[in-house]
């Protein structure tokens, strides 16, 4: 531990600010991350995990319950016949986005500080992909005949419309799963080599072992690796943002007032991205505090991901805006209806907690105070969380409630199947998480450690591609004899 | 390069010499002494080590990897795929007239030709990985070493395989000692 520096966060344009503090080296930073997965299982974990799976029991409960009685069981019916299942199936999406941002997006942006967080987020996404699919799945209502969503030959002869956005929505979540799952899994390979190198029972050797599939860091191995890490953060980049622009087609793509807008796309990506950062910020938070990883997950780390959360809730507060000046532009008298009633009518109460959650708390973040106290970070992102569910909320129901027809207007009331089916997806979504910092690297060793000075990139002098002049220590002038046939 | 799954790979008998191993504890000795090794005309050899380093490539002489073309290939086979599905499907197999839409148009396809293309490319470059990677590959001879556990961890290692032509088991061995290695063993398989 040679100096231990604490705070990283200064700006100093001449140096590049350490993203590993705490004199790490390799050795301890290995020590460090698989210590999470190594050492016995702490009793909080223990504590935690039985409430998220209690919690994920009641969700598949109150699913069994739905499937066996009907739809009716929520509270939505014609009009509304999109209430809480697409609000959360979009909440949930929503949330997945910024693990992709930190893991592709900012890959090729070269910014170094994403190492710390991206396996994390990852999962994240991972798992908030899951519980969003599980919704739009349930609220079919006949879920035993979800194939026909596929382009399956079947008995009836019949196959999927593909000129309808739920369709592509089918198509656009499923890659998105897939691609988020490869991306993770090959991301995972060299870390989950070290927890096969260094396991001390045989179970975990051989489990270990068979997931790391043989790898040897291998410099011929590393070379392939790295090349379709690139091409897999290419492709997942414009992938990230075709899937929320797909499911904003959900709605753009229909005839409603106060869905019928060509804003969507690019709002409900900013949206994602504000909302999953925040989710990010929510549990990292008080894992980090938890696993002590204040080395790993600097204050910079969370400045970092805090003034992502400004600027996308920026991007979304001038979407809000905007939506109402079009509004009141285009003069189509149900679009204006539309959104004075948003802001004035029965949901006003919802749509000011919106406003509230997205547009005002995030200002706190344009203070460095702000930024760098982790209470204050995760209250606001907490209220960002809340915010994102109520946007989804009030775009889906405030429109369906009352469309053109007055006489069809209607009041969307949850039943208690409603709020705890909510409350279980996070259940679910939570034991998924508890069981992946448990058993799996949640930090990715391997690139943390790259971007570390032990790596040879921040020595005063620069190594580029097939150039380098490090130290030598035994430099021979004898020619070497060995390899000659 | 064929691929065969490989989960043990055919080993020599019984205690021969399968190559040697050294241990280095920087970057830098590392890469200068894979050119070293390089140079000497090797070419059944690798280096070991627990993170990407910049400049191995060149130091190793490994030539660009193919997977790229994969990729390209599973993305317009993926494009291809998404078209010809949504034609054949709504226009051809069984016109379906709805809301007056044209049968088939192109600005209407695009997102599940965006996404099968996007699908297909990604599953090309994870294939590719596996097919160039050799994977899985469940044991090695260089895991029967203690001193290789910590390649995915803080060291940096060089294997020469004794079935390189280029082998000499103490010419080979004096080599690697003199490129600044801290540690060179033999490995028996």
């Amino acid at each position: 531990m040679a100096t231990e520096i604490l705070d990283n966060t200064a700006e100093d344009p001449g140096r590049r600010a350490p993203l590993v503090l705490g004199g790490h080296t390799f050795t301890t930073l290995t020590e460090t991350v698989c210590e999470v997965v190594e050492r016995p299982t702490p009793r909080a974990w223990w504590v935690a995990f039985s409430l998220s799976l209690a919690l994920s029991g009641l969700f598949f409960a109150l699913l069994g319950y739905l499937v066996v009685t009907g739809i009716g069981v929520w509270g939505l019916n014609i009009p509304t016949a999109w209430a809480f299942d697409i609000t959360n199936f979009v909440f949930w999406v929503g949330i997945g986005h910024a693990g992709t941002l930190i893991s592709a997006i900012l890959f090729l942006f070269r910014q170094k500080w994403r190492t710390a967080i991206n396996r994390f987020a990852e999962g994240m996404t991972i798992f908030a992909v899951v519980c969003a699919l599980v919704f739009p799945t349930i609220h079919t209502g006949r879920p035993w005949f979800d194939y026909w969503l596929m382009p399956i030959p079947n008995q009836m002869k019949m196959w999927p419309q593909f000129r309808s956005p739920l369709l592509w929505d089918v198509f656009a979540v499923s890659t998105y799963f897939t691609v988020s799952l490869l991306f993770w899994y090959v991301g995972m390979i060299p870390d989950l080599a070290t927890l096969r190198d260094r396991a001390k029972t045989r179970l975990r050797k051989v489990l270990y072992g068979i997931f790391s599939l043989g790898w040897r860091g291998s410099g011929r191995q590393w070379h392939h690796y790295e090349r379709v890490y690139l091409l897999l953060a290419a492709l997942a980049t414009p992938l990230v943002l075709s899937v929320h622009s797909v499911v904003s087609f959900d709605f753009a793509v229909s005839q409603l007032p106060g869905w019928h807008t060509t804003i969507f796309p690019p709002y409900f990506v900013a949206g994602a991205i504000f909302g999953g950062f925040a989710m990010v910020l929510t549990l990292l938070i008080p894992i980090r505090a938890w696993l002590g990883l204040h080395h790993i997950v600097t204050a910079r780390h969370l400045e970092n991901m805090a003034k992502i959360v400004l600027a996308t809730g920026m991007m979304v507060g001038y979407a809000y805006a905007m939506e109402l000046f079009i509004a009141w532009y285009s003069g189509n008298p149900y679009e204006r209806f539309v959104f004075i009633n948003r802001a004035l009518g029965p949901y006003a109460w919802a749509y000011w907690t919106m406003i509230g959650c997205n547009v005002l708390a995030p200002q706190l973040f344009w203070f460095e105070r702000g930024r760098r106290n982790p209470l204050a970070l995760w209250v606001v992102a907490m209220l960002v969380n809340v915010g994102m569910w109520f946007e989804r909320f009030v775009i889906i129901v405030t429109s369906l409630t009352r469309d053109f027809l007055p006489s069809s207007w209607d009041y969307f009331r949850p039943t208690w199947v409603d709020l705890l089916t909510l409350a279980g997806s996070f259940g679910l979504f939570l034991t998924l998480l508890l069981l992946f910092i448990r058993f799996l690297p949640s930090f990715a060793m391997a690139e943390v450690k790259s971007v570390m000075p032990e790596a040879g990139l921040e020595h005063g002098r620069h190594r580029g591609h097939g150039q380098y002049w490090g130290e030598i220590p035994h430099q021979h002038d004898r020619q070497f004899e060995g390899g000659t046939p | 390069m064929r691929w065969k799954p490989r989960l043990v790979p055919e080993l020599p008998d019984e205690g021969q010499l399968w190559g040697v191993l050294a241990e280095y504890d920087t970057v830098d000795t590392l890469l200068v002494a894979a050119e070293k090794v390089r140079e000497a005309g090797f070419s059944r050899w690798d280096v070991h080590t627990p993170i990407p380093i910049h400049g191995l490539d060149e130091a190793m002489g490994i030539r660009p990897s193919p997977i790229p073309w994969l990729v390209l290939g599973g993305g317009a086979i993926g494009a291809a795929a998404g078209l010809v599905l949504q034609w054949a499907t709504n226009a051809f197999d069984y016109p379906f007239l709805i809301s007056g839409k044209p049968l088939f148009g192109l600005p209407v396809a695009i997102p599940v030709t965006f996404e099968l293309t996007i699908l297909l490319a990604s599953l090309g470059a994870v294939a590719g990985l596996f097919i160039f990677c050799g994977w899985p590959q469940l044991h090695h001879p260089l895991f029967s070493v203690a001193r290789f556990l910590r390649a995915s961890n803080d060291r940096y290692f060089i294997s020469i395989e004794a079935a390189d032509p280029c082998f000499d088991e103490m010419k080979t061995r004096w080599m690697l000692e003199d490129s600044g290695a801290k540690a060179v063993e033999e490995l028996r398989a």
